[in-house]
C-alpha cells in the first residue's frame, strides 16, 4: 500500500468523505466534506467512488509527498498549486504537492486514486473536528496511506464547475419558524464572521428579529439559518449541533451546500428564498453535472 | 401531529408545542418506526418532534410525509419500557464544584441536596445538541438553579450538571454553563460501542452516589 507523508499540514487539513449519517438521534452530527461537491468531483475523476475519503484544506492548505506514484485532483478553490484544478493528475513516486494558500474560496481538496485509507469510525472516514470522532487535523510528519477502492478509470478534466465568487447569493427555502420574520434577511448583506468553523457560519449584519412565539428545542438540519437572541444569524455547519432552541428563518438548499464549504470570512453573501420545488431542480440539475464527469 | 418542511432535505414532525411525556412517547416510537428507512438519513428526536432528514435524489417530501403518517399512526400502541440504567457519581468536592452553590439557591444542606438527586428517576426525554448529550426530565423541583453567567472553557467528561430545571450529564469534556455537582466514571460515549452512546430515548436513569464519597 503507498503513503502519503504530511510535509507541512496547513491550517485546517483533514481526511474527510461525505459523513457519517445515522448517528443524529445519539447526539452525532455527520461531519463529512464542507464542500461536497467538489469531494465528489474529485472522487468521480481520479476513478474512485464519490464517497472516498480525501483530504480538505482549509485556507492555508498542506504540503504532502507522495512515496509511489499516483493519480490525485485538487478540486474546490484555487490554492496556489501550480497543477491544473479540476483535473486527474499523475504525480511521480517521490512527487510533491504543494497548497500554499487560497486565491479564491476556503477549502481546496486532495482526491487521490484508491482514496485515503483511514478506518471508519461508527461507518465514515470524516473527522469530526469538534469531538476528535473519527481523528483530528491533519499533523506535521504525519502519514496516510492510499487504499485501493478505485472503480474505474480515470475522468477527463471537469468543465463548467463551480468557482466561488466573494461575494455571492446563497439560495435558501424557508425555515419552520419563517412567519416569525420579516424580510431583513433577504434585504441586506451579510458578512462572514472570523469566528466560523465547521460547526457553525457565524454572519454579522442587519439583526433578525422573531416578532414572537414560542418553541421548544427541536432538531435542526445542515443549512439551518438560526437566529440567537442578539439577531445575528448562524448557518448550521457540517458539525453542527443536533438540536437546537432558537427559532429559523430559513435553510440552506442542498444545491447550495457546496458553498457554504467555500465561504471565508469577510466575504458577504446575500440569501434569495426559492420554493422547494426550484431547489429542487437545481439539486439536479448540479447531480447531472456530476455524473457527466 | 403536523408535519412540515424544515428544508429541502427535511420535514419536522410536530407532536406538541410544549414538553410533555405523551408527546415525547410519541417521539420515541416514530423515531424508532422510521429507523432503517432506505434515503432517511437521520432522524433528530426532541422533546416533543422528530426531524426527518432524507436523501432528496432518493426520497421526496410528499412520500415521507405519508411514511411518517403511516408509521406514526402504526406506532401508537405502548413502547417497550424504557431501560432502568444506575448512574455511579462521586458528588461534591473537585467533582462537583458548584454542589455547595445549587445547596445555597435550594435552601438546603449538601447532603440533602445529594439525597434528592439520588432518590429521583429520571428520563431521558432524548439524547442530543451534542454527542450523547441525554436530556433528562424528573429533576426535583427545589433542585432547580439557573446556569452559570459565564461559561465554563472546559467541563470534565462525565460531570454531572444541573441547568435549570434540567438534569444532564456532560459525555465529552466540552465548554458548558450547568451546575456541576458531582461526576461519574461511567463512559457515555464509546466510538466503538454498539451502539456508542449508554443512553437511549425512554431510558429511566437513577444516579446513585458511590461509596466513600458522601460527606
Amino acid at each position: 500500500m503507498s503513503r502519503i507523508r504530511v510535509i507541512a499540514a496547513g491550517l485546517e487539513s483533514s481526511v474527510q468523505d461525505l459523513g457519517r449519517f445515522g448517528w443524529a438521534h445519539f447526539g452525532v452530527s455527520a461531519s463529512g466534506a464542507a464542500d461536497p461537491l467538489a469531494l465528489r468531483a474529485g472522487n468521480l475523476l481520479v476513478g474512485n467512488a464519490e464517497n472516498a475519503a480525501g483530504v480538505e484544506m482549509t485556507l492555508a492548505g498542506a504540503e504532502l509527498e507522495f512515496e509511489a506514484a499516483a493519480v490525485i485532483a485538487l478540486t474546490g478553490s484555487d490554492f496556489g498549486s501550480s497543477l491544473p484544478l479540476w483535473t486527474p493528475v499523475e504525480i511521480p513516486a517521490g512527487g510533491r504537492i504543494r497548497c500554499p494558500a487560497t486565491r479564491g474560496g476556503a477549502r481546496c481538496y486532495l482526491c487521490v486514486r484508491g482514496g485515503i485509507e483511514v478506518p471508519k469510525i461508527m461507518g465514515s472516514a470524516s473527522a469530526h473536528l469538534v469531538t476528535g470522532v473519527g481523528g483530528g487535523r491533519l499533523r506535521k510528519s504525519e502519514v496516510l496511506a492510499v487504499g485501493d477502492a478505485a472503480i474505474r478509470r480515470p475522468r477527463k478534466p471537469a468543465r463548467g464547475f463551480p468557482s466561488w465568487e466573494r461575494a455571492a447569493t446563497v439560495r435558501v427555502t424557508a425555515g419552520p419558524q419563517a412567519e416569525w420574520f420579516g424580510e431583513e434577511i433577504y434585504r441586506n448583506a451579510y458578512r462572514v464572521s472570523e469566528e466560523s468553523n465547521r460547526m457553525g457560519l457565524r454572519l454579522s449584519g442587519a439583526a433578525l428579529t422573531a416578532g414572537g412565539g414560542h418553541m421548544i428545542t427541536e432538531g435542526v438540519p445542515l443549512g439551518a439559518v438560526q437566529a440567537p437572541p442578539d439577531g445575528q444569524p448562524i448557518i448550521l455547519f457540517v458539525e453542527h449541533q443536533t438540536t437546537g432552541g432558537y427559532p429559523k428563518p430559513a435553510n440552506v438548499i442542498s444545491a447550495d451546500f457546496w458553498r457554504l464549504g467555500q465561504m471565508r470570512p469577510r466575504d458577504e453573501i446575500r440569501f434569495e428564498r426559492v420554493k422547494i420545488d426550484e431547489a429542487l431542480g437545481l439539486l439536479q440539475r448540479q447531480e447531472e453535472w456530476l455524473y457527466s464527469l | 401531529m403536523t408535519i412540515r418542511p424544515a428544508s429541502d432535505r427535511a420535514l419536522l414532525v410536530e407532536f406538541d408545542r410544549e414538553i410533555s411525556p405523551a408527546a415525547n412517547a410519541q417521539v420515541r416510537s416514530l423515531t424508532a418506526a422510521l429507523a432503517g428507512v432506505r434515503g432517511i438519513l437521520n432522524l433528530h428526536p426532541a422533546f416533543a418532534s422528530v426531524l426527518v432528514e432524507f436523501d432528496p435524489r432518493l426520497l421526496a417530501h410528499d412520500a415521507v410525509a405519508a411514511l411518517v403518517r403511516e408509521r406514526a399512526g402504526a406506532a401508537t400502541e405502548a413502547g417497550e419500557e424504557g431501560r432502568p440504567i444506575e448512574i455511579p457519581v462521586r458528588y461534591g468536592g473537585e467533582d462537583g464544584p458548584d454542589l455547595e452553590d445549587v445547596a445555597r439557591h435550594a435552601d438546603l444542606s449538601a447532603e440533602a441536596v445529594v439525597k434528592s438527586h439520588a432518590s429521583a428517576v429520571y428520563t431521558v426525554y432524548f439524547v442530543g445538541f451534542a454527542t450523547c448529550f441525554p436530556y433528562l426530565g424528573g429533576l426535583p423541583e427545589r433542585l432547580a438553579t439557573p446556569r452559570l453567567a459565564a461559561p465554563r472553557k472546559l467541563v470534565p467528561a462525565g460531570s454531572v450538571a444541573i441547568g435549570g430545571s434540567q438534569a444532564g450529564v456532560y459525555p465529552l469534556a466540552s465548554p458548558g454553563g450547568w451546575r456541576l455537582i458531582g461526576r461519574t466514571p461511567l463512559a457515555l460515549f464509546d466510538v466503538h460501542g454498539e451502539p456508542p452512546g449508554l443512553l437511549r430515548m425512554g431510558d429511566r436513569v437513577r444516579f446513585v452516589p458511590m461509596e466513600g464519597q458522601q460527606r
